[in-house]
């Protein structure tokens, strides 16, 4: 019987299979995934170049050139007439720059009757070196008369043409530093007493109109109490509010009015925060101005509905069967949300706080309009204080005229960007932390 | 083990169905869910220490009938119970009932095996910790134990008690399930589609387990399967469109049913 299977008129004759254009289905694949490859390559590069520009200006900020010289402490420059014991305040009143100007000119060979030379050597100096030299000799004035060799911070025009930042090919009058200047930079350093030093003053210092003693010690306390007061107010209270709009609120009209709104809330432009602030806390509730508390409270607002989102949607994701269960098992309602369904919507809820910390933390236009631009050189001590914040010192910086203030915009820009990465890291090891399987 | 003999368990049934003792009693029963009825007018009582099972083709209202016993009804929006239901002598609607006490009572186990993802022993020791069933912990130790035990997965699960319950494989999750339903002691347990989820081992397990629980509890189960309504269960009600079509001793109904559309639903021609 090979015939049946031989036979071709016992065979189906195979239908042709028509064109349904394959081969256009794959090219269409293959050009949707290049488009994909080409936007994401798009934004890397973009980002790369953010930082590239970002780090390269900004890294020199974490250094600051130094003049290692020793200071005679004259009791004919700081107490002619020997008052310090009667009168404190001659202690603080004293010309300490000229005692940093001699030290400097002995070390350079500079005349004492060379007005011109002195002035100059003084311009080598920060005006900075007046309170670190008076804090030395407050704490310990038993220093006067005697010789201590003293790391003294170089003026921004020196460390910006010590780092290479001034172009001194360009005539003399035309740059802010004169060849004599650079001469005796190059002489100090061939000596080894002028040098570049790890710049702690950027981490601790409060704003200053010297760039080299500018710092932004007092935006990190101000942005710290703020992002406090944000996750205190807004976590609790954004949690409690999507658990009673998810959980327990009627389905009606008005619960959908209260839903889009705070849709739309979550999308309004952040500087009309800043004015409610203004008006709220500041206008009606008489709160103090540039006050890290009404900043706080303002961001508070700002953050709510996107934490609000983030909750209900990682409730929503919560299986309804957890809940069948733990209902059928004769707990209550509270019980259930409690025990059950919040522990396992919480990487979600930790995970959307962080990003509207993060978002807030990086904030500025609000923060304007109450205030937060001034300019603080004081460390605040409490909420109540007038501070800055970061993305606001990063916006002060930025409008200086001096060059020195570009590196440090710069590195302030940086010191931001790692408070970011911090965060996020966080939210990512929170939700790791938290994840589980249903 | 604490399993009765086959006998035993035959025994006690034997005693019971003679007294007819009514746990549940359903009358003129109503569901609306909106402005949809979805249960008309059902009365059906439930016997004491008696697997009652609910058959009925998709849509019939027999998974809503059964929600009614346990109050689940009330957490869906928009629904709502007319008619009386009684547990013993409780309306279990009435204003006075605590819907929590209620549901200690009578528990329930779901279509899909839903551990909560925790250990073993949290998912058993829930219930009777929220419901102060144990003092201290030797206590506790004892209600996971027997819970275990009469479900048949303490000799599997019984050296990883602190592992997830959700590793488990789906015939030990529903048993799990069940233990968990047990543990709050209840007198009521009520099934909805328990082995729809379960490959036919896990199914035959669970089937087992329900035919020695009934020595205790009183249990309603609503199944797709005839096959198994016939197996586990003594009494049989028959749900279409809403409506009780009848309720009869399993043997008779699958045998010789009173009503037509019993039959034509038992022999396949609907459903």
């Amino acid at each position: 019987m090979t015939d049946v299977v031989s036979s071709p008129a016992g065979v189906l004759a195979r239908p042709a299979r028509r064109d349904i254009g394959i081969k256009r289905r794959y090219a269409a694949e293959r050009r949707f995934r290049a488009y994909g490859i080409a936007a994401l390559s798009f934004g890397l590069l973009f980002l790369a170049l953010l930082l590239w520009s970002v780090v390269s200006k900004g890294y020199t900020a974490f250094q600051q050139t130094m003049i290692t010289v020793p200071v005679e402490f004259s009791e004919q420059i700081i107490d002619k007439d020997n008052e310090r014991a009667t009168d404190p305040q001659k202690l603080m009143t004293a010309n300490y720059p000229v005692v940093a100007r001699n030290a400097l000119a002995k070390v350079l060979g500079v005349a004492e009757n060379d007005r011109a030379g002195l002035r100059a050597v003084n311009q080598m100096i920060s005006d900075a070196v007046r309170g670190q030299l008076r804090d030395m000799v407050t704490a310990n004035p038993q220093i006067i008369g005697t010789t201590q060799t003293v790391s003294l911070l170089a003026a921004g025009d020196i460390d910006s043409a010590f780092k290479g930042q001034i172009d001194l090919n360009v005539s003399e009058n035309n740059r802010k530093v004169s060849d004599q200047q650079v001469g005796w930079m190059n002489q100090l350093a061939e000596a080894g007493a002028l040098g570049k030093h790890f710049n702690t003053g950027i981490f601790v210092n409060g704003n200053s109109s010297r760039p080299e003693a500018a710092g932004v010690g007092v935006a990190l306390i101000g942005s710290f109490y703020m992002m406090l007061i944000v996750l205190v107010l807004s976590l609790p209270i954004g949690v409690a509010a999507s658990i009673y709009l998810e959980e327990f609120a009627p389905k009606n009209k008005f619960t959908d009015l209260i839903e889009v709104n705070i849709n739309n809330l979550a999308a309004v432009p952040s500087i009309v925060y800043g004015l409610l602030g203004l008006a709220v806390f500041i206008n009606f509730m008489n709160l103090p101005r540039s006050a890290s508390l009404v900043g706080g409270l303002v961001l508070t607002l700002m953050t709510l509905p996107t934490i609000i989102i983030a909750t209900r949607a990682a409730l929503k994701a919560v299986p309804p069967s957890i809940r069948a269960a733990a209902l059928g098992l004769g707990a209550s309602k509270m019980q259930t949300i409690f025990h059950h369904v919040l522990p396992l919507a919480m990487p979600g809820i930790l995970t959307g706080t962080i990003i509207g910390l993060a978002h807030a933390l990086g904030e500025t236009a609000p923060l304007l309009l109450i205030g937060m631009v001034a300019f603080v050189a004081n460390y605040p001590t409490t909420p109540m204080d007038p501070s800055t914040a970061l993305p606001v010192q990063i916006y002060m910086w930025a409008n200086e005229a001096e060059r020195a203030f570009v590196e440090r915009t710069s590195g302030a820009i940086i010191i931001l960007l790692l408070f970011l990465i911090v965060m996020n890291v966080g939210a990512i090891l929170l939700r790791r932390r938290f994840e589980r399987r249903w | 083990m604490n399993m009765l003999s086959e006998a035993a368990v035959e025994k006690a049934l034997d005693k019971k169905m003679n007294e007819v003792a009514y746990k549940m009693i359903g009358k003129d029963v109503s569901v609306y869910y909106g402005e949809k009825r979805a249960l008309f007018d059902v009365n059906l009582n439930v016997r004491e220490n008696t697997v009652t099972a609910l058959i009925g083709p998709s849509g019939c209202g027999k998974s809503t009938f059964l929600r009614t016993l346990n109050r689940m009804n009330d957490t869906i929006e928009g629904c709502r119970v007319t008619g009386k239901i009684t547990l013993d002598t409780d309306d279990i609607y009435d204003k006075e009932i605590d819907v929590v006490e209620l549901r200690a009572r009578v528990g329930m186990v779901f279509q899909k095996p839903n551990p909560f993802p925790k250990s073993i022993y949290e998912n058993i020791a829930y219930g009777p910790r929220i419901h102060g069933l144990a003092r201290g912990k030797a206590e506790m130790d004892a209600i996971v134990e027997a819970s275990l035990q009469r479900a048949g997965l303490w000799a599997e699960v019984k050296d990883r008690l602190h592992e997830g319950g959700t590793g488990l494989s789906g015939g030990q999750q529903q048993r799990l399930c069940i233990a968990r339903a047990v543990a709050v002691s209840p007198e009521v347990i009520l099934m909805d589609e328990p082995c729809s989820a379960l490959d036919p081992i896990a199914t035959a397990k669970v089937e087992e387990l329900i035919h020695e629980l009934r020595a205790n509890y009183t249990i309603v189960i609503v199944t797709h399967s005839m096959q198994q309504a016939a197996r586990v269960s003594q009494r049989t009600a028959m749900f279409h469109l809403g409506q009780l079509v009848e309720e009869n001793d399993t043997d008779k109904m699958f045998t010789n049913p009173d009503d037509q559309r019993t039959q034509d639903y038992i022999m396949g021609r609907f459903g």
